[in-house]
């Protein structure tokens, strides 16, 4: 776990470090120098932070779903506890990955929410995430809410990815790789990042990654030290 | 067989039920005819277009569903009926049962809706009447499915009335975004073959979340 | 006749953090009977709704056989007769819909409607069978309940608090139904009452552990 922790704020470090301050230029010349993306600008550099914060909350999502499920078969209430930890986490990287979303909007596009697909969809899962803790508020005994929004997890789990792959379909958007954005789409997605450029973006990727199993960890054992009060208070 | 049966009989007791007291009926009506009202008033001059119709269509239905659709457990639970059931019948028989009772009810909800607009908007003129009616056949009997299985969700909780649409807006959002799409389509009078896609993904819809619900009820419905 | 047997092992049951019971163990092979006793707030009634398969155990497990062979418990729900005061009935319908409802989703054939009108007579319910349920005094409920749980001739029968509302001629009903329960298959009993506690061979008993 240690090493894990010392890994994640090593990759950070070089994440928000690189991200800010490699200096982007038409032609770059080094690897100490990043593409200037037509349409994007400096803005881009919110890449670095924005996409790994939504790759985040949807893994937080899985993992909640997956704790679920093992719940369901087996009963242990420790499951659940790690369930709901997952998604309390996941939640809060959703909240991020929509600020730095709406904020790279405003500068990129002049405004902060346009419902284009991908931004709809971030949305659900935060509606998602709300419905999952509303529900769990709203049942009284321990098994019952572990049960029931288990269940209700994983429905909204098998219902989402229609949503995502109908939206960019069904409706065109400003988010770069949506239908009908042939200019500006996301450098990864065509691969016209560079390589320094990927390295900071996987590094960051890895980073968050590994800060979201170590805040989960640390998570998990706080809620279970309640449980274990709860449990000794009888 | 038997348990075919056991389903019919579910079916039959809630039909019979809901003639006697009319609750779910009644609730349903009123809110169709309200949710108008206001549409009426609202859009009193301007010309209403295709899409706009369309979406409005869905959410008088989506809006009038989430007053009414969960009754089918709320109802047992509240009034306790909820062991006697658990005592005669099997989880899955239960579940076929309030489904079939409930996807009747949102056809007949969405039947009474298409009458009303037809009557009310004199630019409510369909020009694809095959890509309709299969639309609203398929997104009622979606809706009446996901709604079931949420229903059955919420029914030991509190606050139930506004939990349940909470809870059912994220999982209903991908189907009301295809039917309200279709259901534009069919208005402008597209050709069939366009709107293949969002029927592949209405069937999708149906066959993910039933398969789920049936796999699933047990979960939910036993303690 | 039919030879049923039930096998509690280690059954505990938590709810919300607070353990009801636990380490409770006990065999029945028809035909026997077995009382639960034991203070309020026990787990008297939960113990028979995990018995009659409407709540699962937190821990251990109870086991049904017929004729030696293992049947699973919804299956087994058929043979078992359940009268608690959590049951309800549909206010809506008089009391020979709700038996005849009831028993067609248990998809009994519609040659028991005959028998519904008699089980109901039996019970005492004869001039009340057409109003609705809604209308019945708590007494007749119970009757109703019992009914209910006789209808398809249980190979089981359950009762928590057996004469709970019940007047003189309702208890003395209730005796007769379990004299006739003791010899033909298995017979359980929840109750606070010493004397019913005695109508049955063994007991479990029910209570709050400390330490």
């Amino acid at each position: 776990m240690n090493s894990l922790k010392v890994l994640s704020i090593i990759l950070i470090t070089f994440t928000i470090f690189a991200g800010i301050t490699v200096p982007m230029v038409p032609q770059p010349q080094s690897i100490f120098e990043f593409p200037d993306i037509p349409g994007l600008g400096e803005t881009a550099r919110i890449i670095f932070f924005h996409v790994p914060a939504a790759w985040v909350s949807v893994l937080g999502f899985l993992i909640s779903l997956y704790f679920g499920f093992k719940y369901l078969r087996t009963k242990e209430y420790n499951y659940d506890i790690k369930s709901v930890s997952a998604a309390g986490l996941g939640m809060l990287f959703c909240v991020l990955a929509m600020v730095t979303g709406s904020l790279w909007a405003k500068f990129a596009w002049g405004s902060f929410w346009n419902w284009d697909p991908r931004e709809t969809s971030i949305f659900i899962l935060l509606l998602i995430y709300g419905a999952y803790f509303a529900l769990r508020s709203a049942l009284g005994s321990d098994e019952i809410r572990a049960r029931l929004s288990a269940v209700y997890a994983i429905l909204a789990g098998l219902t989402a990815p229609f949503f995502i792959f109908i939206m960019p379909r069904v409706i065109g958007g400003l988010h770069p790789g949506a239908e009908g954005d042939s200019s500006g789409s996301i450098p990864i997605a065509q691969l016209q990042m560079p390589l320094n450029m990927y390295v900071v973006f996987f590094t960051g990727l890895v980073g968050f990654t590994l800060l979201f199993i170590w805040l989960l960890n640390v998570r998990i054992r706080a809620v279970s030290v309640e449980y274990q009060l709860l449990i000794k208070d009888q | 067989m038997n348990y075919l049966f056991a389903i019919w009989a579910i079916v039959a007791k809630d039909v019979r039920s809901e003639l006697r007291l009319r609750y779910a009926l009644n609730a349903l009506l009123m809110f169709v005819v309200t949710s108008l009202a206001v549409i009426i008033i609202a859009f009193q001059d301007s010309e209403l277009n295709p899409e706009i119709l369309s979406a409005l269509f869905w959410i008088v239905i989506f809006f009038t569903a989430m007053s009414g659709l969960s009754r089918i457990f709320v109802s047992e639970e509240e009034r306790g009926t909820t062991l006697v059931l658990q005592l005669v019948a099997s989880p899955s028989a239960v579940y076929f049962g309030k489904l079939i009772f409930n996807c009747g009810l949102t056809l007949l909800l969405s039947s009474a809706v298409t009458l009303l607009y037809v009557i009310i908007f004199p630019t409510f003129v369909i020009q694809s009447l095959t890509i309709f009616t299969c639309t609203v056949f398929l997104g009622s009997l979606g809706f009446a499915s996901a709604s079931t299985m949420i229903a059955a969700i919420i029914a030991k909780a509190q606050a139930k009335s506004t939990l349940y649409t909470v809870l059912a807006f994220p999982v209903l959002a991908p189907l009301l975004i295809t039917v309200i799409y279709a259901t534009a389509l069919s208005i402008q009078g597209d050709i069939w073959s366009n709107s293949i896609p969002q029927f592949q993904i209405m069937i999708g819809y149906l066959c993910v979340v039933v398969g789920f619900s049936f796999l699933m009820f047990d979960y939910v419905w036993k303690d | 006749m039919n030879r049923i047997s039930i096998t509690a092992v280690d059954i505990a049951k938590s709810f919300n953090y607070r353990t009801i019971f636990r380490d409770i163990s006990f065999s029945l092979l028809s035909p026997s009977s077995l009382t639960i006793t034991g203070k309020n707030g026990a787990g008297k009634s939960t113990l028979s709704k995990i018995i009659a398969g409407l709540i699962s155990t937190t821990k251990g497990s109870c086991s049904y056989t017929l004729n030696k062979k293992n049947v699973d418990i919804e299956v087994f729900k058929r043979y078992i007769g359940f009268v608690s005061t959590y049951l309800n009935f549909y206010d809506e319908f008089t009391a020979l819909e709700n038996i005849n409802i009831l028993s067609r989703i248990r998809t009994m054939s519609r040659q028991n409607e005959s028998r519904a009108e008699e089980i109901l007579n039996l019970a005492g319910l004869r001039q009340r069978r057409d109003d609705p349920v809604g209308t019945f005094s708590s007494g007749m409920k119970q009757r109703l309940k019992y009914a209910f749980a006789l209808l398809h001739n249980p190979a089981v029968l359950v009762l928590d608090e057996p004469t709970s509302s019940m007047d003189d001629e309702g208890i003395e009903f209730v005796r007769h139904i379990v004299r006739q329960q003791k010899k033909q298959g298995i017979l359980i009993l929840a109750t606070n009452n010493r004397k019913e506690a005695g109508w049955c061979d063994k007991e479990v008993h029910l209570g709050m552990k400390k330490g």
